[in-house]
């Protein structure tokens, strides 16, 4: 009796909350790329709809334009979306053009605290200025680029011998961006199964910002920095060092040398593709792919395995992923807000792993059955320990299309000198910076 | 007694308005007739224009909420002073003259070649104008897949004629071979726009004029040179002023086939001002790219229009 009381009350209960949503439901809008975990994230939303009685609408966008469309909207002051998953670059325009909402009073209110997500997410994707407590964004979707390979083929035994043959050593997953690159050559042009196959796929897309992802994956290994000093915009000597010389060199020798013909112009797409039709060892892609990768029926499961962006002079990877803003020109801000509460709960983010998400909260990270939760998931904490991010500055945009040019001109178009691309590079972005008046 | 479209008009005028209007001189009747067109050209083109001479002079970003600095000329000295902006002008000049060249040629090969009458001639023009009622996205698209190394049509017919390995050569990545990959396109695409402008001036020569040429014994060489060169010159001039001036601003293919790459080897001044104004924000200096470009698309227009019409004044 005590029972059916007690489910009577709730049930009551639930159906008077549901009421009172109910009445004030709003229709939200969240924006993102078009990508895997944004169909997940459709699923684990259902569960915010049921809770809150709020409508969830979604508009993706393919990521060669993501970006051009969602800054066209904020700088527009568009009210299309109400929620924006919006790249770690974009934070400082974000906030100092207004375009999205200060957190902290939010969060204070709340009792969300930055403290229980990983510290490299909230720097990346929340704060403005970098690293003070200045909050923007909830961190939504840690990633960095990492790489995956035909564990199948690896683990054959001719291959495993002519390998060992070649190079005096045994084939295994490379410890440096040396023996990547020894790997992906040894894979080029070789015949497997009666198929010629190729060493990696690598980043070299020219029009967003593919090709600049892809070298600050061989550039922050090699111990690239921005500045000689964090905030000084002195790059003379940091930007265009020997080491980032050498590897820029070494990802130009890469593409070169180890990549499939005609990829002149590839990003994530291109990757996958390369790597789902057979035609590469290894490829390079954010983490955010790894779960669909692992799922693939014809080259997932036993086949596939995966492994951290490989040091060289230090540890580094390149960041990926985003955080959660609300945007400031909604007119649906407090149902918004509402949604960034319920995406901060520990079950809710545990939820979001489980479903392909990559959750940033430290209760997912830290649990003791993490790292053996996928295949990957040991080497995406590993990578998150050691990523850096590309300038997050309201003028971001500017300075990556130098970026994009620079490099492409160099390792694509084969024009001048590792030397020359990056002394041409530190003269763009500082023309840039003294347009801004911070040189 | 005949009803003349006046006295329809007339007819069917309510009073109040016909009274109106009697009040009214002729000039004030154009002015309203003439008006609306004025006020939308005012708006639409010459404000705009206005007002990017403006912002030219400025360091104005459309995305930041800061003081915007009058700079004086300073955005034209960097534009006309920045080597690679040269480089994309060189890049859109090799595009012009090599499309318009072969488009020329092409293009009135085949006019010349369908207007004599032979069986199935209205199904070759046909398929031959098909390309361009294509999407230039759609035909960008496709032909990334024929320039594909490896399984791509167009790298394996070439390799089947010359020997060398289809995958041996990347059209769309190569610095040597990417210029050329975009005119291929473009006159693939393009080249029976000119050839149906060929078409109508080949058939606007009266027979009468080579039958005249027949009784002096012209021979067919003479009469090519003589008759049908000059009298489809004003036809074809006007397809290269059209067909320039759509290059000049060519942006959806070879955004498309090569996104302005390898490095900048493709980028078209189009694609270099996109980007400046609406990807790295910098109004003021798109601005005062733009009215460069403006300046001499007009210039050069307006040179080729006066020798246009001294060509149809002959």
């Amino acid at each position: 009796m005590k029972t059916i009381k007690l489910a009577s009350v709730s049930a009551l209960s639930i159906a008077a909350a549901s009421l009172a949503s109910t009445a004030q439901a709003e229709d939200l809008t969240l924006c993102w790329a078009a990508w895997d975990p944004a169909n997940a994230l459709v699923e684990l939303s259902k569960e915010f709809e049921s809770q809150s009685g709020h409508n969830m609408s979604f508009e993706f966008i393919p990521w060669p334009n993501f970006a051009d469309r969602m800054l066209n909207e904020l700088n527009s002051g568009g009210k299309l979306c109400d929620l924006l998953i919006g790249d770690s670059q974009w934070i400082g325009g974000g906030a100092e053009n207004g375009h999205y909402v200060k957190l902290n009073e939010f969060f204070d209110k709340e009792g969300i605290s930055m403290s229980d997500f990983a510290d490299a997410t909230v720097y990346a994707y929340s704060t403005w200025p970098k690293g003070t407590p200045n909050y923007y964004a909830l961190p939504a979707m840690g990633d960095a680029n990492g790489w995956f390979y035909r564990k199948d083929w690896f683990g054959r035994d001719d291959i495993k011998a002519a390998f060992k043959a070649e190079t005096g050593r045994d084939l295994a997953e490379p410890k440096s961006q040396k023996e990547l690159l020894e790997i992906a050559q040894f894979f080029q042009e070789r015949e497997i199964d009666g198929k010629t196959v190729y060493g990696a796929s690598i980043f070299t897309e020219r029009g967003s910002e593919g090709i600049t992802m892809g070298v600050t994956s061989a550039l922050y290994p090699w111990g690239f920095k921005y500045e000689n000093t964090p905030g000084s915009y002195d790059m003379e000597g940091a930007v265009n060092s020997p080491e980032a010389v050498e590897a820029l060199e070494f990802y130009k020798e890469f593409y070169e040398t180890a990549t499939p013909p005609g990829y002149t112009n590839s990003y994530m797409g291109e990757s996958l593709d390369a790597f789902k039709s057979g035609q590469v060892a290894m490829a390079m892609n954010w983490f955010a792919f790894f779960p669909g990768l692992y799922a693939d029926p014809n080259t997932g499961g036993e086949k596939i395995d995966f492994f951290v962006n490989p040091p060289q002079n230090q540890a580094g990877s390149t960041l990926g992923g985003q955080g959660i803003s609300v945007v400031a020109y909604s007119d649906k801000q407090d149902a918004a807000l509402e949604y960034i509460k319920w995406f901060a709960d520990p079950d809710v983010q545990a939820k979001w792993w489980s479903l392909g998400g990559y959750s940033a909260h430290n209760s997912v990270l830290n649990d003791p059955g993490f790292v053996d939760s996928a295949p990957f998931a040991g080497d995406f904490l590993e990578a998150m320990g050691s990523v850096q991010d590309f300038w997050q500055e309201p003028v971001y945009a500017e300075l990556l299309l130098a970026m994009q040019k620079r490099l492409h001109d160099y390792v694509v178009a084969d024009q001048g000198t590792a030397q020359e691309a990056l002394d041409k590079l530190v003269a763009d972005w500082t023309e840039v910076f003294e347009d801004e008046g911070k040189l | 007694m005949s009803e003349t479209p006046a006295a329809r008009a007339a007819a069917v005028t309510p009073p109040s308005v016909a009274r109106k209007i009697r009040g009214l001189s002729d000039r004030a009747i154009a002015w309203i007739f003439v008006g609306p067109t004025i006020f939308l050209l005012l708006a639409i083109n010459i404000f705009p224009l206005m007002w990017t001479i403006r912002l030219s002079f400025t360091d104005f970003k459309a995305n930041r909420n800061r003081e915007v600095e009058w700079i004086g000329l300073r955005n034209y000295q960097r534009i006309l002073t920045d080597s690679d902006i040269w480089l994309n002008m060189q890049a859109t000049a090799h595009f012009l003259f090599w499309t318009i060249f072969f488009q020329v040629v092409i293009g009135f090969t085949l006019a010349y070649l369908i207007n004599k009458k032979f069986k199935g001639n209205d199904l070759w023009t046909t398929i031959i104008v098909l390309p361009m009622m294509l999407s230039p996205a759609v035909v960008g698209n496709f032909w990334k897949f024929l320039y594909q190394p490896q399984i791509g049509l167009f790298n394996y017919v070439i390799g089947f004629f010359t020997g060398k390995d289809p995958s041996s050569f990347e059209m769309l990545g190569q610095v040597n071979l990417a210029p050329w990959s975009i005119v291929i396109v473009d006159t693939w695409m393009w080249t029976p726009f000119v050839m149906l402008i060929c078409l109508a001036g080949l058939r606007s020569i009266p027979d009468y004029i080579y039958e005249a040429a027949e009784v002096d014994r012209a021979s067919k060489l003479r009469q090519f040179f003589t008759i049908t060169v000059p009298m489809v010159l004003p036809f074809l001039m006007l397809a290269v002023l059209f067909r320039g001036i759509e290059n000049f601003k060519m942006f959806d293919l070879v955004v498309q086939l090569t996104g302005g790459g390898p490095g900048s080897t493709t980028e078209l001044t189009s694609i270099n001002l996109k980007r400046e104004a609406f990807e790295k924000w910098r109004t003021g200096y798109a601005s005062a790219y733009a009215i460069i470009l403006f300046v001499t698309v007009f210039g050069l227009a307006s040179i080729y229009v006066k020798a246009l019409n001294k060509v149809k004044e002959r």
